[in-house]
């Protein structure tokens, strides 16, 4: 947890998202996605219980929030991988209730998963190509008619070279997924899903188990996606990292929103503090919570 | 004395047979659904089955022609498909590996039971369906070939159409596995949901699949009742198991494993099971009876298979990169 790891160059924020105080449900200036009322029970537990909460257009968004606070949950609720209880959300104007995931991310919502899917037994390249949209060749009958589909695919493999070559990942196109690295598939499923165009990228705890020289590189991928024009949502316990990139952030606890704001801001406040230390903070203290204690002393350190 | 060039010439013959063509269609359509796509289907026996009871029924009831009585059979595989899939294709792995299995057996006995013997012949099973196919053979009558592979037109008939089959679906696999589509369908075997939030309909992929991979059996059921009888005893579970022996062999994601393995396995076959009857018959085996000699037959094979297995786990068509990366 030091500068080495954070990359050279400031990131620009994107400040002005919010309208009125930031407060937890805040309104936003330009909202891409807007979730009302999403409650997800696990028989008695509550693992996820918004009642409002936005996420601007064009910026980055982090979403942080101890262990368990149900942010993963969250996730597959917006993306279509799992159905809330009640609710209604809604992906550019346009509600994604009962949409199934595979229709979610045709519309331009892509999500990468905590434990990272790469696609073992394809290669590099093959996963790659996977991601793009719209491809006439993999619609059966077209399929065994090669010359239907061999110019488009070609143009999807060139945008896939390219892609790879930005991640670094070229010199691997032809190995199997499963040959990487644990950082390099967090990386090619990224990549992965920049193959579609989407407009909203969500990545659930990119950096999780990422070897520090790797995490530097995604991050800049991350900082890049912004300036492309695309709007991330993503998952991160280093509050480092959330600080370095995050224009907003948002904090989750026990299912709820507790709190949101910039991140300078966010990290006062009381909300968080209490959702990270929890409410009995003299009793018992786990190692992840250790963790994010002195995440958040090194955070409040920074500060001043 | 045992007849050496008997035995390896009646295994010389299962090289071109069409029940080793029928195997190998039927092999390759559960490389379909288990190599290349991750379904678990064990009522491959059902979709043979079909076919034959399709093919053999349309004819003898209905008096269909040969192509009416073979879309029927298709047609009948297909919705055999659906009832299975559309249940089991949104659950867990294992629920088709069920719902096949105990299915394949609930059409095995109604093939069986007496209730339908007009339409079925019930245990007895059907004949006589072979003349409109037999009636469509251009080779004069005659005998031909040379050494082991000397057959009359009929014979030689079943054996082209069979093996022109397995030709034809086999480059179509071949297409469709190198196309996007076959790249959705490998991608998921690995992880179905990753392969969902790159946005592709993966219930109707798995679906495509089965119903695909279910015609190639339905098929193989229509080839192998051509030479013989069709019998509702021949499409036990234990049929599907040989059709999975036969993949493993040549190798699950492959399109050469399926067809080579089933030659393999019925030369295999046919060749312990002529040595071990010769041999009790020369008093070699002693302890043994006919009857129980053919049974060893599947004991050695199964050893065979073993030993195949073991020292080359990945088929004999198979990458043996993959390997160091399967769990
Ligand atoms: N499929 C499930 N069945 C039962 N409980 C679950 C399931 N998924 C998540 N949970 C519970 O919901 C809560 C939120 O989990 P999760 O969303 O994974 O948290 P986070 O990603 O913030 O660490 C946890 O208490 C977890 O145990
Ligand atoms: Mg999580």
């Amino acid at each position: 947890m030091s500068s080495d790891v954070t990359p050279t160059s400031t990131p620009v924020k994107t400040t002005g998202l919010h309208v009125g105080d930031a407060e937890p449900g805040c309104r936003k200036v330009d909202p891409i996605l807007i979730a009302d009322g999403v409650k997800r029970t696990f028989g008695g537990l509550t693992a996820v219980d918004v009642a409002h909460v936005e996420v601007p257009r064009g910026a980055i968004t982090a979403l942080i929030g101890p262990n368990g606070a149900g942010k993963t949950t969250f996730f597959n609720l917006l993306t279509g991988f799992d159905k809330p209880d009640a609710g209604t959300w809604e992906f550019d104007g346009r509600s994604l209730a009962h949409v199934p995931a595979y229709r979610v991310a045709r519309m331009g919502l892509i999500r990468t998963f905590q434990l990272t899917k790469a696609l073992g037994l394809l290669s590099v390249l093959d996963n790659m190509m996977l991601g793009a949209k719209g491809q006439t060749g993999e619609n059966l009958f077209r399929s065994v008619l090669p010359f239907l589909w061999r110019k488009q695919d070609d143009e999807i493999e060139a945008k896939a070279l390219e892609i790879l070559a930005r991640f670094k990942l070229e010199a691997k196109k032809d190995d199997y997924a499963a040959s990487l690295s644990g950082g390099q598939r967090k990386l090619l499923e990224m990549a992965r899903a920049l193959m579609s165009d989407p407009t909203l990228v969500m990545l659930d705890e990119p950096m999780a188990g990422v070897n520090p020289a790797l995490t530097e590189s995604l991050l800049d991928h991350i900082l890049d996606l912004k300036s492309q024009g695309m709007t991330v949502l993503f998952v991160e316990h280093d509050m480092h990292m959330v600080r370095h990139i995050a224009d907003w952030v948002i904090v989750m606890a026990e299912g709820k929103i507790v709190a949101e704001g910039p991140p300078q801001n966010v990290m006062q406040d009381p909300a968080v503090i209490d959702a990270y230390l929890g409410a009995h903070h003299d009793t018992d203290l786990g190692a992840t919570d250790t963790g994010h204690v002195e995440a958040l002393k090194e955070l409040i350190d920074d500060e001043q | 004395m045992i007849d050496w060039i008997a035995i390896f010439s009646n295994a010389a013959q299962e090289l071109i047979s069409p029940t080793t063509a029928a195997y190998a269609l039927a092999a390759l359509g559960l490389a379909i659904h288990f190599g290349y796509t991750g379904l678990l289907n064990f009522g491959q026996a059902g979709f043979m089955a079909l076919g034959a009871y399709g093919y053999a029924i349309s004819i003898l009831s209905f008096g269909f022609p040969v192509w009416a009585a073979v879309l029927v059979g298709i047609g009948a595989s297909i919705v055999f498909a659906l009832i299975l899939g559309i249940p089991t294709l949104r659950l867990r792995a294992d629920y088709l590996a069920i719902v096949t299995i105990a299915a394949a057996e609930i059409l095995r006995l109604i093939f069986t039971t007496n209730t339908f013997d007009a339409i079925t012949g019930s245990a007895s099973g059907l004949q006589g369906y072979k003349t409109g196919f037999a009636a469509l053979n251009p080779i004069p009558d005659g005998t031909y070939g040379f050494g082991p592979f000397t057959y009359n037109a009929y014979d030689w008939w079943i054996r082209i159409v069979g093996w022109s089959l397995v030709t034809v679906l086999a480059v179509v696999t071949w297409l469709i596995m190198r196309s996007p589509w076959g790249r959705v369908i490998k991608g998921i075997r690995e992880d179905e949901d990753a392969v969902r939030a790159l946005g592709k309909n993966v219930y109707s992929y798995k679906m495509q699949s089965l119903i695909l991979g279910g015609v190639y059996g339905t098929l193989a059921g229509m080839i192998f009742v051509l030479p013989r009888s069709v019998v509702p005893a021949n499409y036990q579970t234990s049929l599907t198991f040989f059709v999975y022996a036969i993949l493993l062999l040549g190798g699950a994601a492959t399109i050469l494993g399926p067809v080579i393995g089933s030659m393999i396995f019925w030369v295999l076959l046919s060749f312990f099971s002529g040595f071990v009857a010769r041999a009790v018959e020369a008093g070699w085996l002693p302890f043994m009876s006919q009857v129980q000699a053919g049974q060893l037959r599947f004991i050695l094979v199964g050893v065979a298979i073993m030993l195949i297995v073991i020292f080359r786990p990945q088929g004999i068509f198979g990458n043996k990169k993959e390997l160091a990366f399967v769990k």
